[in-house]
């Protein structure tokens, strides 16, 4: 007598649980993709300082006094952010708020501080293929962070009307994970701009 | 019928192009085989098949797991894997072989590509000996060419499929081509990159002679043009200076522009506009008054001359051999 | 009422009590607002290939206007804007608004009832995932009809596709319409897979998916990877011309290179992700009509998987001819001809599947057999240009030309075709008339290869792509004209299949659930399968749950009659990547305007950007950040937050 198989179940969670639900595998693949993104502007920028002539450098030694700090400012803001999403974890929703509004001061004061930065360069958008890959790879990035911001108002909202809790949480974990996301691509794109003229890259 | 002037198939003028035919057969011919050894397979297996014109009751055929076919599989791999390690062996030998420019070029050219002609340069050791043409190349048989290929403006393709493969011509870098003709003849060439409304009318012809007619040739092309004889010439050549010479150049004259052919020699080449006309009298004043309708959305604008202006300049320009 | 975090799931048999039940939770609202709110796969999945083969017709509309062109030497019909217009507009449709999206909407369609599952995991991103194809495709074909279509070909090189050489909106259109169309196309990919990995029916496990899912799967994850390198490259190309920056431009530093290779590092795996889900399709359908199971299971889910892999490192065979070092060009070059092997597994086990079942034929049967024949002479016109010295000849020509469409006919419109004839009882509860879909068969068949076949040697006597006109060289003219004859043949056996299918919608014979007598789960349901396409959720121990008896399968057998119910809400299970076990109760949302308001505002931001109307940019990115914010709005019956209080 052949037997059907038959799944029983028992005690399965309803929804997402935490970090476990089907939206965590989404934002992640949104997250590999704008990962690609940002490698293809990465590559742009080594293939063409690979092939152009000498000079192609605008800032042969880019000066760090600003990128450098910014960049650490950033880093700590996600920091920050894991402090803010075991806000959630640990049921202590005014670590939460205070550590969601710290990690959006964070990051508005990133863009001022790479605005700033921008207007004191002595090239322009369209001055060369440099100036234009330096701009729209910075300005992607901004517009990520921008994007991100949007993102830790909205979720800084919802907690304040106490929609979250330890289970139910997991739109927190993936807007935190995606500034770890932004974090991390900072960090390549300085690398790249910033670090790699040092050790002889386009020179 | 005549034949195709752009086969490659069926014969070679240069070693580049003679080391790459048959390659090309021996691909073409792996794939017909291939092509009718897995349409006999298919033909033997559907041949089985129950016909119906009605929908067959599917569910009277039985459901069987049937005989091993994974031994299909390893076996067509197999089979199949030896002409690739063939080809793969093969093509990196010709690659090898015949890529790199030639260590000791006979004669080295500066070819540049604009929408939709092409700029022939000569060069030499003094500057009297340096000179341009459009859309003809002679060289000598049997000598190595060197070609060095200059973008113009868009990206165009450099190919002579009876001489070597294609390459493309690049703004902002200089690739390099060459080619080398073992007999004499006339090769058509043909832009193959898409460049623009008329790349369909961008063809130049390689020429290759003995070095006895091709030094005659290059000694010819070097002179200036030849000063104008009769009134209508005189008028003429004003007219090509005034007009022509905002693009064109003569030299020895005051037409010196470079954005569009150089007609010191104009009548030595077999066409006109890329490979669109050939050289004659009719064709030249349909060109000059109207390249629009020839050639819609070429450089050349109408010109809207008089009769006795093209009667004028067609006299100037056929004394340009 | 507060509800539980955890549950056991009731187990139970179907009944009308509970068929009505879930018919109520899980059918779309009527009329033009469940239109716009649907977020049913099957409805999304029967849009997509409705609005693709429209595109299919406008492409080959496009492709008939120029064979007339070119069926004589020196012809004036078309002058050539007009032409370089129609060949760059038809490249774009028949690969970008035809060949994928047809294989989503077949996918779309068929997952969850061949995955055993009531939805995908997201349905607002597949709803979205349309909406914007929609959008998209509207806006390219804009630009078409107003005379600003795409002129610089379907892969748009620079400098010509720069605003020196092309003033004009058409290269605009094209870069803001692929940004735009590539959103739909990552948001879509991301949806298989999350469903492939997540939401299937327990006991699945990878190693029982559907071929078509392998195949669907793996270029939903190259699409992720590769899909920012063209929205980058157009992207860019909209600065440059726009703004000034200087990415492609030799005069300001710039590569017109670098364009090829992100183009390219797109488009090659781009057109494997075209053909691999079709190829899952003829690989599931065939063997039905062979009453057996296909042959080599295993290497052919892997041999897909390894197709796409080597598919990202191949790209520079389409830049062959560009100088690169000879070095670089012989490893690209011996990818090339090694990737031939794992395409080749497929065609072999087809083969197989054939001689060792007991065939019938069925017009489903002679466009998934014949695809086979089809495939191996695209697949060999590629083996030829895989070698550079013999590419440096091919490459530009008309054999190019015919290459690809070999390829892309062969591979991907016949199966299409055939899945169309295979499925179309499930999706519409009719068969599609026999008779009829011989002669589309044949007419498709003879008229595809008169005018493509020929086509090799016109290439190998030199004749160059993407020209408007020609000479008549050595036989030009003659084959031109087969070519021409022979696509007017095949246009007429297309418009067969649009007649067979408007004549059996409403008077084709009845289909029960399983007129083929197939061995999958979606053909357990009705045809056409409810909303909830499973009251039961069922429990696989096989890759064919309907051959079970057949076959016989020792021990274990899979139940579709006994399951879980998943009752008390619009539910699905969530299961475990690889053995399908079940790890989550799934609650799925309501219809939902949320995709189609966020499409609006996205649509919106698109032309403004396009006429550089900023305000509007505004307006629409507004637009779009509103929907965001509602879509994403935390629910409790989603159990996205903590029950309101009170």
């Amino acid at each position: 007598m052949v037997e059907a198989a038959l799944s029983k179940p028992e005690n399965l969670p309803v929804g997402p649980i935490g970090r476990h639900g089907v939206g965590w595998w989404g934002i992640s693949t949104l997250i590999v993709s704008e990962a690609a993104l940002f490698g293809y502007l990465l590559f742009a920028y080594f293939y063409t300082g690979a092939t152009a002539p000498a000079g192609w450098l605008l800032e042969p030694a880019p000066r760090l006094t600003l990128a450098l700090p910014n960049t650490i400012l950033l880093l700590l803001s996600s920091v920050v952010a894991w402090w803010a999403e075991q806000g959630i974890v640990k049921r202590r929703r005014p670590q939460a708020l205070i550590g969601f509004g710290v990690a959006f001061l964070m990051g508005a004061g990133f863009i001022a501080v790479q605005w700033l930065e921008w207007r004191s360069k002595t090239f322009s958008l369209g001055t060369s293929s440099y100036a234009s890959l330096y701009f729209v790879t910075g300005g992607v990035h901004i517009a990520h962070v921008l994007v991100g911001l949007v993102i830790l108002i909205v979720i800084f909202g919802w907690t304040a009307l106490d929609f979250f809790s330890p289970r139910r949480r997991l739109v927190v974990s993936a807007a935190v994970l995606y500034w770890y996301f932004i974090t991390i691509a900072s960090v390549l794109v300085f690398s790249t701009y910033y670090l790699t003229p040092y050790l002889g890259f386009g020179q | 019928m005549k034949p195709s002037p752009l086969d490659y198939l069926n014969n070679a003028a240069g070693p580049r192009a003679q080391s790459i035919l048959p390659m090309t057969w021996f691909t073409l011919g792996i794939s017909i085989v291939v092509c009718v050894i897995i349409a006999i397979l298919l033909w033997f297996a559907v041949r089985r098949a129950r016909h119906g014109d009605r929908l067959v009751e599917m569910r009277s055929i039985p459901v069987e797991r049937g005989g091993e076919g994974i031994r299909w599989i390893g076996v067509g791999l197999i089979i199949s894997a030896v002409p690739l390690a063939a080809t793969l062996v093969w093509t990196m030998l010709t690659l090898a072989a015949i890529a790199g420019p030639p260590a000791h070029p006979g004669l080295i050219l500066d070819v540049t590509a604009r929408q939709w002609w092409w700029q022939i340069q000569y060069n030499g050791l003094q500057p009297t000996d340096v000179f341009a043409t459009a859309n003809e190349i002679h060289i000598p048989v049997g000598v190595p060419v060197l070609v060095r290929l200059h973008g113009g403006d868009v990206i165009h393709s450099f190919w002579v499929p009876k001489l070597s493969g294609k390459t493309d011509v690049i703004p902002g870098q200089t690739n390099l081509s060459w080619m080398q003709a073992d007999s004499p003849g006339r090769y058509l060439g043909q832009c193959s990159e898409f460049c623009g409304f008329q790349h369909a009318h961008m063809q130049f012809d390689v020429v290759a002679e003995t070095q006895a007619d091709f030094d005659k040739w290059q000694a010819l092309q070097r002179e200036p043009a030849p000063p104008p004889v009769t009134p209508e010439q005189t008028r003429g050549l004003a007219l090509v200076e005034y007009r022509c010479g905002l693009c064109h150049r003569v030299r020895g004259t005051e037409a010196g522009a470079i954005s569009a052919p150089d007609l010191t020699h104009l009548m030595s080449r077999r066409s006109l506009a890329a490979g669109t006309l050939l050289n004659n009298s009719g064709n030249l004043v349909g060109w000059i008054q109207n390249p629009q309708n020839i050639k819609p959305g070429s450089q050349m604008p109408n010109q809207y001359l008089s009769a006795q202006q093209l009667s004028d300049a067609l006299a100037y320009l056929e004394s340009l051999k | 009422m507060r509800q539980p975090d955890f549950r056991t799931p009731a187990i139970g048999i179907t009944s009308l009590e509970l068929e009505a039940r879930l018919l109520r939770l899980w059918e779309t609202s009527p009329g033009l607002k469940g239109f716009l709110t649907s977020v049913d796969h099957k409805q999304i999945g029967i849009r997509y290939i409705v609005t693709a083969f429209a595109f299919l017709a406008l492409g080959g509309i496009e492709a008939l206007a120029m064979r007339l062109q070119l069926a004589g030497p020196n012809l004036t019909l078309l002058t050539p804007a007009e032409y370089n217009q129609l060949f760059s507009t038809h490249g774009m449709t028949m690969i970008f608004l035809y060949a994928a999206p047809v294989l989503s909407g077949f996918s779309n369609y068929l997952w969850p009832l061949l995955l055993g599952s009531r939805d995908m995991a997201f349905p607002r991103l597949n709803a979205l995932s349309y909406w914007i194809y929609l959008a998209s495709g509207l806006f390219l074909y804009a630009g078409f009809l107003t005379g600003n279509g795409p002129n610089d070909g379907w892969f748009n090189y620079v400098p010509y596709a720069s605003r020196d050489f092309n003033p004009g909106l058409n290269e605009d259109f094209y870069a803001l319409g692929m940004v735009f169309l590539g959103i739909s196309t990552t948001v879509g990919a991301a949806n298989f897979i999350v469903t492939a990995f997540r939401t299937r029916a327990p006991g699945m496990s990878i190693n029982r998916l559907p071929i078509m899912v392998w195949g669907t799967l793996t270029a939903s994850v190259a699409n992720v990877i590769v899909v920012p390198a063209v929205s980058l490259a157009f992207f860019m190309l909209w600065m440059d011309r726009q703004f000034g920056t200087q990415f492609f431009d030799p005069a300001g530093g710039g590569q017109p290179l670098l364009w090829q290779h992100l183009f390219w590092i797109f488009g090659h795996p781009w057109v494997y992700a075209i053909v691999l889900p079709a190829m899952g399709m003829v690989s599931d359908g065939l063997p039905v009509f062979c009453r057996r199971p296909l042959v080599g299971y295993s290497l052919v889910a892997l041999s897909t998987v390894a197709t796409m892999i080597l598919g990202f490192g191949v790209w520079v065979h389409h830049m062959f001819a560009t100088g690169l070092p000879g070095l670089g060009l012989s490893f690209f070059s011996a990818a090339s001809i090694v990737i031939i092997l794992p395409s080749a597994v497929a065609v072999f086990a087809w083969i197989a599947t054939i001689r060792l079942g007991r065939p019938v034929i069925t017009t489903a049967f002679l466009f998934f057999s014949s695809m086979i024949l089809l495939f191996v002479i695209g697949g060999v016109s590629g083996f030829m240009t895989a070698s550079v010295p013999v590419d440096w000849q091919l490459t530009d020509t008309y054999f190019v030309v015919a290459h690809l469409h070999y390829v892309l006919i062969g591979i991907n419109v016949f199966p299409v075709v055939g899945a169309t004839y295979f499925w179309f009882p499930k999706m519409t509860g009719r068969m599609l008339d026999e008779q009829l879909g011989r002669w589309n068969f044949w007419t498709m068949f003879l008229g595809f290869n008169l005018a493509f076949l020929p086509m090799h040697l016109t290439g190998l006597l030199g004749m160059p792509r993407r020209v408007y006109t020609y000479n008549d060289y050595g036989g030009w003219h003659a084959l031109n004209l087969i070519t021409s004859i022979g696509a007017f043949v095949f246009a007429i056996g297309v418009l067969l299949l649009f007649v067979n299918v408007l004549r059996s919608l409403r008077s084709g014979a009845v289909a029960g659930k399983n007129p083929w007598d197939a061995p999958t789960l979606e053909w357990s349901v009705s045809s056409p399968p409810p909303p909830y396409n499973f009251a039961v959720i069922p429990t696989l121990a096989s890759r064919h749950p309907l051959w079970e008896d057949r076959l016989g399968n020792q021990g274990v057998v899979s139940n579709m009659e006994r399951g879980m119910l998943l009752d008390e809400g619009k539910e699905t299970i969530a299961t475990t990547a690889l053995d399908a076990a079940p790890d989550m109760v799934l609650e799925m949302p309501e219809d939902s305007a949320a995709p189609v308001l966020l499409t609006l505002g996205l649509a919106v931001l698109f032309v403004a950007l396009l006429l550089k109307v900023w305000l509007a940019v505004g307006i629409g990115a507004a637009i779009a950040a509103l929907a965001l914010l509602a879509w994403f709005w935390p629910r409790s019956e989603l159990r996205e937050r903590t029950p309101a209080h009170g």
